[in-house]
């Protein structure tokens, strides 16, 4: 198997949502693995011997595409911009300003951030769907934490 | 690369809602039989691991709040719980007042410890610490109020029988021909100083009457843009003086001790690079004598923890400058010649109890020297920032080392340049400094530039061997080095 196949196979692998590519070509036998991290990972398992063959027929095993899902929130993370403890709604009992699927708008309320007896509203600064809210209800975050995940 | 140290109790933050404290609620009643349950550390580098190690010793737990810079501190990864309070920048972060009172909130803390720098010396600082609830380790707003001011801290001086310089009473007036009077009668070269700052900043010398109006107006200018606060004074310039400082503890029973003296004069542009203690040619008279009019001053202000008078000392007589109402860098030296844990005195005296030693039992030992190792060319003094690709620090019997940095830390250029402090403590001061030489030959810091050179030329220096070098002397070296190479 030559290099530009093995390119090939490898951008196939990156650029479908495949999470496993195994194929045998004759004594040859190639398994590449996208790893489920921030950065796609290939390797590459070759065998010590490769016979230049070019066999018609490739039978490919692939397992079934699993849909690479990241760890982390998908799409864009609205972060803390001070410390202070998270309140999903305005009070106790209240109607939490955002639930997961609601459209949002820039400058909507998605919570609020409480410090020195102070409440701050927090914005969203892009439009979209609100995918995951990352703090739960009443805990303290940090300067920089995630707070919503919007897409 | 991150810290060798796993996070490996991370912010462990209870569930439930931190009790909010009402403003006009107490101070968390003191019980002097115990100590903190939760300190929050609101400083950085290596004050914050010298507290923190404090706090372990004592069995308190740490709350260390941090820049987006400094999440690979070792002291953060060492911490119980630790909260980013912001971006990079000073004024952002270890000066945001609002952000670093919302982590001792969040966190449950009980105490601040300010460290030094930064919102150590800020009255309004530890003022809205104690009025949310919390103890401030450190002087009282008012204490720190009154000796931010450098007039009135003079005032409060004179009056309290230290010894100070001589100069305008009070604040410089504005009429030209009063200012040439008290000029006059102070007697050339005068120093017009802002009350607004200290430390080395906001002064100008004035040698002669003609250039002395326009050197006032051009000071209180510069006083007004930088503090906030137009107000100047003038003393007399000291032509060949000695930075002496003494050290002194108080606590809020009304006891109060001096912890002798250090000798801070190895300076440039008014930052100390060499500090050691005892002070060389001292007289055990003259230090006793002031060192007891610090410690009546402490009790006649009220003063609450630890605090250091600095002094101009020159034909052997002490004139005092500014007093530093909290922990200073220089520290150690004074630890390791007197035994005691400042740091942890200090955290004793903010729960409330009382100094555990009178003044006779303070005995001083032996000779300390301790050297500031910065993160700079040590010939062009410009900052050298980044990663440390190497790094060994020295030891031995009598060498301390405080530093936070370790093996691939990364030197962040936002803050100071101080990366560490080599302190040697020897019987004499001879054998310090053999200690010193031998330990910073053994030291290993690369990546990054350090003023370690700089270090091991000034021990090699006859006149610094010979101890009792004058706050110019460095500038002078330096001045003729120039002229030379």
């Amino acid at each position: 198997m030559d290099l530009r196949k093995l390119k090939t196979l490898i951008e196939l692998v990156e650029s479908s949502g495949i999470a496993e590519l195994e194929i045998e070509e004759g004594e040859e036998r190639v398994r590449i693995t996208r790893a489920v991290a921030p950065s796609p990972t290939s390797t590459v398992v070759l065998p010590a011997t490769l016979p230049a063959t070019a066999a018609a027929g490739i039978p490919v095993s692939a397992l079934p595409a699993v849909p690479v899902s990241p760890v982390e929130a998908e799409g864009h993370q609205v972060k803390s911009p001070m410390v202070g403890t998270f309140y999903r709604a305005a009070s106790p009992g209240a109607k939490p300003f955002v639930e997961v699927g609601d459209s949002v708008q820039v400058g909507d309320t998605l919570c609020i951030i409480e410090a020195m007896k102070l409440m701050n509203e927090i914005e969203s600064d892009q439009a979209g769907i609100v995918k995951q809210v990352l703090v739960e209800n009443g805990q303290p975050v940090e300067f920089g934490q995630p707070l919503v995940a919007i897409a | 690369m991150g810290s060798p140290w796993s996070l490996a109790s991370r912010s462990s933050r209870s569930p439930e809602l931190p009790p909010l404290r009402p403003p006009s609620s107490p101070i968390v009643a003191k019980n002097p039989n115990q100590l903190f349950g939760k300190i929050l550390i609101a400083n950085r580098g290596e004050i914050a691991l010298r507290v923190q190690r404090a706090c372990r010793e004592l069995g308190i737990r740490t709350v260390v709040v941090h820049s987006e810079a400094d999440r690979e501190a070792k002291y953060v990864r060492l911490a119980d719980e630790s909260v980013c309070i912001g971006p990079p920048p000073s004024s952002a972060s270890y000066l945001n007042v609002p952000a670093i009172i919302a982590a001792a909130e969040v966190t449950d803390a009980q105490a601040i410890h300010p460290g030094y720098g930064f919102l150590s010396e800020n009255a309004d600082f530890a003022e809205k610490v104690e009025r949310s609830g919390f103890v401030f380790i450190g002087p009282r707003a008012d204490t720190i109020r009154l000796m931010g001011d450098k007039v009135s801290a003079k005032a409060a001086m004179v009056k309290a029988g230290v010894p100070c310089v001589p100069g305008s009473e009070g604040a410089l007036p504005d009429d030209p021909k009063e200012i040439v009077k008290i000029a006059r009668a102070i007697g050339y070269p005068v120093i017009i100083k802002a009350s607004g700052g200290g430390g080395g900043r906001g002064m100008r010398v004035v040698h002669t009457e003609a250039a002395l109006v326009s050197a006032a107006t051009l000071t209180r200018a510069e006083a007004q843009a930088a503090f906030g606060n137009p107000v100047v004074y003038m003393e007399k310039f000291l032509g060949n003086p000695r930075h002496i400082e003494i050290q002194v503890l108080a606590d809020e029973h009304k006891n109060a001790v001096y912890l002798f003296e250090r000798d801070c004069s190895m300076q440039r542009r008014h930052q100390k690079i060499i500090e050691e203690a005892p002070a060389p040619g001292l007289s055990a008279r003259a230090l006793t004598r002031i060192g007891e009019r610090c410690a009546d001053a402490c009790r006649k202000i009220g003063y609450r923890g630890a605090g250091t008078f600095e002094f101009l000392y020159q034909d052997e007589e002490f004139f005092f400058i500014e007093m530093n109402t909290r922990i200073q860098v220089e520290h150690p030296v004074t630890e390791l010649t007197t035994g005691l844990d400042l740091v942890a005195e200090q955290i004793r005296v903010a729960a409330g109890q009382k100094l555990a030693f009178r003044q006779r039992d303070i005995v001083r030992r032996g000779h300390a020297i301790e050297c500031r190792i910065n993160a700079e060319d040590p010939y062009t003094f410009v900052p050298s920032p980044g990663r440390i690709t190497s790094y060994h620090a020295p030891g031995g019997p009598g060498v301390r080392v405080d530093s936070h940095v370790y093996h691939n830390y990364f030197v962040p250029p936002y803050y100071d340049s101080l990366i560490g402090k080599v302190i040697t403590y020897g019987d004499t001061r001879e054998q310090a400094i053999a200690r010193m030489r031998i330990a910073l030959s053994e030291m290993v810091v690369e990546g990054i530039k350090t003023n370690i050179p700089l270090h091991q030329e000034l021990l090699l220096d006859e006149k610094f061997i010979r101890g009792g070098t004058s706050i110019h002397y460095l500038e002078e070296k330096l001045a003729k080095r120039k002229q030379v190479g």
